[in-house]
């Protein structure tokens, strides 16, 4: 069993038995990161780059550790300081990029689709490490991850997704795998940020936080993008929170065992009280399998001779 | 081409009275059990590996802990492969550091697989001593490497295929030789 293309661009074209793999594989690849010595040589003399056309720093610094710890060299191309501020185009970048022959590039960009444009002109394995509005594959998988390694399972769960649904990638990625996987995913937020056709994608809307938690094995909690909030999507923050911000008394509505789960990073007192979010361990631990899930795709699309896409 | 069984090397009684004689070989070697730890390399040799501790255990009196070793990320070959392996869990829960460590595999044969281990070896310590014990040495190495303990000793054509089958992978415990 293998992953049948040479990139990973979403989690909506995957079959279970290859969102399974990836779990699986990344389940040894987390013993690794124990160690004293933290490093395989699955992928020496691999070239790895980083392209990050959006400010990060779990996602880089996951996938650089990830990198690193399969031995492979890893550059971080950060647009700021790039020729990317001269004009050049993403296509152009790229083949230079890949003129110096590196074998993987990991790409975060503002537009929806540009790691798939990418991935059909260039012969490097091409990962999405989020773009627009579409999808953030492995944050999805890292969170499949860490609720098949809290709950043992992910068939039959409840997980709750709520925030803004309408600009998260990670709640799109989250849908289609937890939906793959055999969950039964609610999704929860403001009329104006929760998008049409949901429904199609398999999952239930709620309108109400407190109905949508109730009976939940897991709330996933997605932070409210300050930066859109000029859009008027909502009145304001203080209202926003008080609707659909986790605080302890709404989690206790959520199955007993209930994961509460946050992509990071957090806005405290918004999205998620302190007190929900420093009593946790759980939103730590996504940071954590997120490095080991990153090295399975990594080890997974790395292989020889790759079918085209 | 249909692959077949071509010969039958070793049975159930076979393979039990190797490894009675590979664990006393161990023993006799090393003057007893103290300081001995048994890695067995995914996934034959972990069971073997457990096989030779309850072995040493009925000669000895005295526990061995077993260790299992993936090797898959040390391979040499990942680079060319056109899939890659799922990795097995690597479990070595104990000290290594300045033990005597037996790694443990069902088949030797061009060696490759043994460098990978002793490589995966130094990143979890130091043992102060490796040795390798095997069921089945079929030559044809492509590196310097040999066994100290060897269950059966089988001259091969490197096209045939040694396949080990141990009842705790559920069915049929033989060792025999497939061919065209």
């Amino acid at each position: 069993m293998s992953l049948s293309t040479k990139d990973l661009l979403g989690i909506k074209s995957m079959t279970a038995d290859e969102i399974k793999l990836i779990l699986d594989t990344a389940l040894t690849f987390k013993d690794v990161s124990e160690r004293d010595i933290k490093k395989v040589p699955a992928l020496r003399g691999k070239t790895v780059i980083n392209l990050f056309y959006e400010a990060s720093t779990r996602t880089r610094t996951s996938f650089e550790l990830a990198g690193k710890r399969l031995s492979a060299d890893v550059i971080n191309i950060s647009t700021s300081t790039s020729s990317v501020v001269k004009g050049e185009t993403l296509l152009d970048t790229a083949r230079n990029i890949e003129a110096m022959k590196c074998d993987m590039i990991i790409v975060r960009h503002s537009c929806s689709g540009a790691p798939e444009y990418l991935s059909k002109r260039l012969k490097s394995s091409v990962i999405n490490a989020g773009d627009g509005f579409h999808e953030h594959p492995t944050q999805a998988l890292l969170d499949m991850f860490t609720i098949r390694e809290k709950l043992g399972k992910l068939e039959g769960l409840t997980v709750a997704i709520v925030g803004d649904i309408m600009h998260s990638r990670v709640a799109r990625s989250n849908i289609y795998g937890l939906i793959a996987m055999g969950a039964k995913v609610r999704v929860c937020g403001p009329p104006t940020m929760i998008p049409p056709g949901l429904e199609c994608m398999g999952a239930q809307v709620y309108y109400d936080m407190d109905k949508a938690v109730e009976g939940a094995d897991v709330v996933m909690m997605l932070r409210l993008q300050l930066e859109r909030q000029a859009a008027g999507l909502f009145p304001g923050v203080r209202e926003y929170a008080r609707l659909f911000g986790l605080n302890q008394q709404r989690l206790s509505g959520a199955a007993k065992h209930a994961l509460v789960m946050h992509p990071g990073p957090m806005n405290r007192g918004v999205e998620i009280s302190s007190e929900v979010a420093d009593n946790t361990p759980v939103i730590l631990e996504q940071v954590t399998n997120g490095v080991a899930v990153r090295m399975a795709v990594m080890f997974l699309l790395s292989g020889g001779t790759k079918a085209e896409a | 081409m249909s692959v077949k069984e071509k010969a039958l090397i070793l049975d159930k009684t076979g393979i039990d009275r190797a490894l009675t004689r590979v664990a006393h070989e161990i023993l006799e070697k090393n003057k007893g059990a103290g300081d001995l730890v048994l890695v067995g390399i995914q996934r034959g040799g972990v069971h073997l590996a457990k096989r030779l501790a309850i072995k040493i255990r009925e000669i000895e009196k005295v526990e061995v802990p077993v260790g299992s070793l993936d090797i898959t990320m040390y391979r040499d070959d990942l680079a060319t492969r056109k899939s890659q392996p799922v990795p097995q869990a690597t479990d070595i829960t104990f000290d290594i550091q300045n033990k005597i460590m037996v790694l443990v595999d069902d088949v030797v044969f061009t060696g490759r697989t043994i460098r990978a281990a002793l490589n995966s070896i130094m990143d979890y310590g130091r043992p102060k001593r490796i040795q390798l014990a095997v069921l089945v040495d079929r030559g044809h190495r492509e590196l310097p490497i040999r066994a100290d303990f060897i269950g059966k000793n089988l001259p091969t054509s490197s096209k045939e295929k040694v396949e080990v089958m141990l009842v705790e992978d559920g069915g049929e415990e033989k060792v025999v030789i497939l061919g065209e």
